[in-house]
Formats: C-alpha cells, sequence, structure tokens
C-alpha cells in the first residue's frame, strides 16, 4: 500500500430537485485501501458512488482520480473505464451468456482480443466457483451467481477502483456471503475499493477505514475498530444500535 | 356439394388466386411501409418534446378510435369530393394501410425501447461502452427481441385488415368472391359457402406462417 491517493473527494454537493443530498463530503483513499460508506437509508451513499463514476452530475466541489479532475469530465467514458461499479441488482446482460457479458467489455471498450480475454474470463470464473456456467444465461442462475459473474465482469476491466454499492442487499440470506467471500478475496489481492454495505460484520473485516455518511457530510472517517466500538458522535451510536435487537427475555437467574 | 363445382369453372381459382395476390401485394407494400416509418418514428417517440409528444398522441388515438373502413372512405372518397382529387382504390388502400400500420408500430418500437430497464444503460456505462456500444450491444438486441413478434402479429393483422379495400372498390379476394357467387347465383345457390371457405382458407395460409414464426420467436426470446 503506498501513500499516493487514487480518488479524492473535496467539498462534493449533490442536490436533487432542490433537496440537497450530498452538502459537503470530501475524503481521500489511497491505492489498495478498502473504505465501507455506512450510514442511514437515503443519506446519500448511492449518490455518491453514481457521481464518482459519472452517472450523476455533482453541484459542486471536486472529484480527483489519480490527481485528474473528473467531475464534469468531458471523457465521462474514459473514467468509467478506469472505474468499476457493480450495483445492487442484478444488471447482467439478460441476452448474453456469462462469457458474453464478461468479454463485452474488454472487447469493445478496451480493445483487447477476444481470445485473450476468454481465456482470463475463465481462469476468474474458475476463482469465484462458476467455472461450469460460462455458458449460462442469467436467467438460469441464483442471484449469488449473478453478482459474482457481475464482480468478475467488473474486475476483467482491470479498473483503478471499484465501487460497489449494496451488492448484496437484494440477495437470500444465504447467498450473502459467497458473494462476500469474492470481496474478501478482492481486498486480500490489493484491489482499491470503497463499498457501500449493511453487512456491519463484513464491514469490520473488510475495512481498512469506514466513512459514516449522515445530513449530507462524513461524520465519521475512521478505521473499524475504533468506529463499530467507540464510535465519537451520537449518530453514529444510534445508527450502529439499529442493527441490534434486545433480548425479549431476562437471562435465567440462579 | 356438388355446388363446390363453381371454384373449379372456368378461370374461377385463378381469378380468386388473383385477388389473393392483389391483397398481399398492398398488405406487403403497407408493411414495408410501416415497419421502416414506425422504426423512425418510433424512436422519435421516447423523445421527451411536449409538441412531438402531442402529435404522436393524436394520430395513435386517431388509429385506434377511428375504424380503418371509415379511414378508407375519407380518403378515397373523401379527399375527392374536397379536393376534386382522384386517386386510385390501391393508392388509398396503401396510404391508410400506412397511416395506422406506422403508428401502432412506431408505438411498440417506442414500448420495446422504454421497456428495458434504466440499470441495462447504467451498467453498460460502467463498464466503459460509449452510447453508440450501448445502443448497438446492450439496449438494441433487447428491444429487438420484445418488438420482433409483436412487429409479425401487428403484419398478420395489416393483412386480414386489407379484406376491407374491396368495399371501396380495389379488386382482391373477396370482391372476386362475391363476383364469383353472383354469377353463379342461380345454377349453383350454395356456391356461396364454397367460395368464401376458399376465401377463408387462402388467408389462412397467408396468416399462418405469419403467426406461427411470430408464436416461435416469442417463446424462443422471452
Ligand atoms: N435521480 C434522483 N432524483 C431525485 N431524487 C433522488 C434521485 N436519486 C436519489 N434521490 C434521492 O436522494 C436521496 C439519497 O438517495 P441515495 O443516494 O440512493 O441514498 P442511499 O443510497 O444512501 O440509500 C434519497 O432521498 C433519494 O430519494
Ligand atoms: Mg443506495
Amino acid at each position: 500500500m503506498n501513500d499516493k491517493p487514487i480518488l479524492e473527494v473535496r467539498h462534493l454537493r449533490k442536490h436533487f430537485d432542490g433537496t440537497g443530498v450530498l452538502e459537503d463530503v470530501s475524503f481521500a483513499m489511497r491505492e489498495g485501501e478498502v473504505i465501507v460508506v455506512v450510514g442511514p437509508s437515503g443519506c446519500g451513499k448511492s449518490t455518491l458512488l453514481r457521481c464518482i463514476n459519472g452517472l450523476e452530475r455533482p453541484d459542486g466541489g471536486e472529484i480527483l482520480l489519480d490527481g485528474a479532475r473528473i467531475d464534469g469530465a468531458a471523457d465521462l467514458v474514459k473514467v468509467r473505464r478506469q472505474v468499476g461499479m457493480v450495483f445492487q441488482s442484478y444488471d447482467l446482460f439478460p441476452h448474453m451468456d456469462v462469457m458474453g457479458n464478461l468479454t463485452l467489455g474488454p472487447v469493445q471498450a478496451l480493445k483487447q482480443p477476444r481470445a485473450q480475454v476468454e481465456a482470463e474470463a475463465e481462469k476468474a470464473l474458475a476463482r469465484v466457483g462458476l467455472a461450469d456456467r460460462a455458458h449460462a444465461l442469467p436467467r438460469q442462475l441464483s442471484g449469488g451467481q449473478k453478482q459474482r459473474v457481475a464482480l468478475v465482469r467488473a474486475m476483467l476491466m482491470h479498473p483503478r477502483l471499484l465501487l460497489l454499492d449494496e451488492i448484496t442487499a437484494a440477495l437470500d440470506p444465504e447467498m450473502v456471503r459467497e458473494v462476500l467471500n469474492v470481496v474478501l478475496d478482492l481486498a486480500r489481492d490489493g484491489m482499491t475499493m470503497l463499498i457501500v454495505t449493511h453487512e456491519m460484520r463484513f464491514a469490520e473485516a473488510v475495512a481498512d477505514r469506514v466513512i459514516f455518511l449522515e445530513g449530507g457530510s462524513v461524520l465519521e472517517d475512521a478505521p473499524p475498530a475504533r468506529f463499530f466500538h467507540a464510535p465519537e458522535t451520537d449518530r453514529a451510536r444510534q445508527f450502529l444500535a439499529s442493527f441490534e435487537f434486545d433480548a425479549v427475555r431476562q437471562p435465567p437467574k440462579d | 356439394m356438388q355446388d363446390l363445382a363453381i371454384l373449379f369453372r372456368g378461370n374461377n381459382l385463378r381469378r380468386l388466386l388473383g385477388g389473393l395476390g392483389v391483397t398481399l401485394k398492398l398488405s406487403l407494400v403497407s408493411v414495408a411501409l410501416s415497419i421502416a416509418l414506425g422504426l423512425v418514428v418510433g424512436a422519435l417517440m421516447t423523445l421527451k418534446n411536449p409538441v412531438l409528444k402531442a402529435f404522436f398522441r393524436l394520430w395513435l388515438e386517431t388509429v385506434r378510435i377511428v375504424p380503418q373502413l371509415v379511414l378508407l372512405f375519407l380518403v378515397y372518397f373523401g379527399l375527392a369530393k374536397a379536393f376534386n382529387l382522384q386517386i386510385s382504390g390501391e393508392t388509398a388502400a396503401v396510404a391508410v394501410f400506412t397511416f395506422w400500420g406506422a403508428g401502432e408500430m412506431g408505438d411498440l418500437v417506442r414500448g420495446a425501447i422504454t421497456s428495458i430497464p434504466v440499470h441495462q444503460r447504467e451498467s453498460s456505462a460502467a463498464l466503459g461502452l460509449t452510447r453508440a456500444q450501448c445502443w448497438r450491444f446492450v439496449l438494441l438486441p433487447q428491444a429487438a427481441r420484445r418488438l420482433v413478434p409483436q412487429a409479425i402479429n401487428l403484419t398478420t393483422r395489416m393483412i386480414k385488415t386489407t379484406s376491407l379495400v374491396m368495399l371501396i372498390g380495389v379488386v382482391e379476394v373477396l370482391k372476386v368472391g362475391s363476383q364469383i357467387i353472383d354469377a353463379a347465383r342461380y345454377d349453383a345457390p350454395q356456391g356461396a359457402i364454397w367460395v368464401y371457405a376458399a376465401v377463408f382458407f387462402l388467408y389462412f395460409i397467408a396468416c399462418w406462417p405469419i403467426s406461427l414464426a411470430a408464436g416461435r420467436l416469442e417463446k424462443k426470446w422471452s
């Protein structure tokens, strides 16, 4: 891990129809770092990620990738080739098989030779346990399998930075783990990732830093051990408490 | 049963088949024009321009509310009366069917394009595809899979509806049919049934393969 910032977000502001979603968001991330963004639903986590890869246009502030401004960049296509993103919904292309989904970006956007991309795709599929599904259609896959394919699809573009927006939120609980294991694997390989998730145990395991987003700005930016066990703000404490359940019955006294 | 023979009397069968030929020609010309225009119209229909929107709305409502027969009479007799403009029955028929078909086809194209979820566009953008690549590899192939069976369905409806044109005097299969029936009124009084059966059969063999193909495509691509 070196100290050069790969991504810098400075005073980012984004409003929808006059209502502020992001007011003043600033943070920086180094190469190889994994940052998890948490916060109550509707606080603008998705908006933040969408601004970073140009799906939304910021109303103010700056976003820099490797030191160069990318907000309002004329060449959003070039930016997106360096910033991968996986969404919550299953966003595979339903008319193409798994291999077609995986090769489209590298072959068409990066103009890599198809044979080379296919060889790489096969290896990557094997790594996520889907070696035998290369010619399946998305509708023949389970939700967990689809998200693993979506992760592989993003990785085959060799992005500088990977954005993950609640990629397990639509999954049945027993499929969450197989997807998160792939993300943990990527983290071990040194992939730089900005992750939005509601899986707090996973966040604690994968994150180098946790960013708590609330009321349009970053309320906490801390290592997971500190954020989860000694948060500084009341808001963060309340947020974390919403994941706890109080026991209905008292433990027996004896 | 012996009245069945009027089908084979003289050149009656050839005349019926010739009538079907005129029908198919009118249909195919109208269908080809409708599909070509409909693709353009449908693409325009997805735009958010309010003037265009109102215009297409009016067009669609017109072809859906006013029966094709009325449109045919309006164009064929109305134009002649209002502007002293005499157009042939075939021209009137092609004009009306294309007006109808292009509107309906446009709406199918619009529906096929707008039914594709936004995140298909977003995830292809996130993959670094250009706008053109996104349309070519992701959006249009999905729109086409939706569109083709519906367009084939519209085609069969158009072919069937061409039977209306005999009411403005275009010689085609039904008109030939009634001429044969009239001519044989006295010596083959039950002939009508056989002539209409033959007409039914001719329309059936024209439309059936098409709707069979539509059903297959629908199953394969759904
Ligand atoms: N395209 C949009 N138009 C209008 N409002 C939007 C749009 N996208 C998001 N919002 C609003 O912005 C707020 C933040 O949304 P989002 O970033 O999705 O939150 P989160 O991902 O943290 O749940 C929500 O109140 C949402 O309704
Ligand atoms: Mg969200």
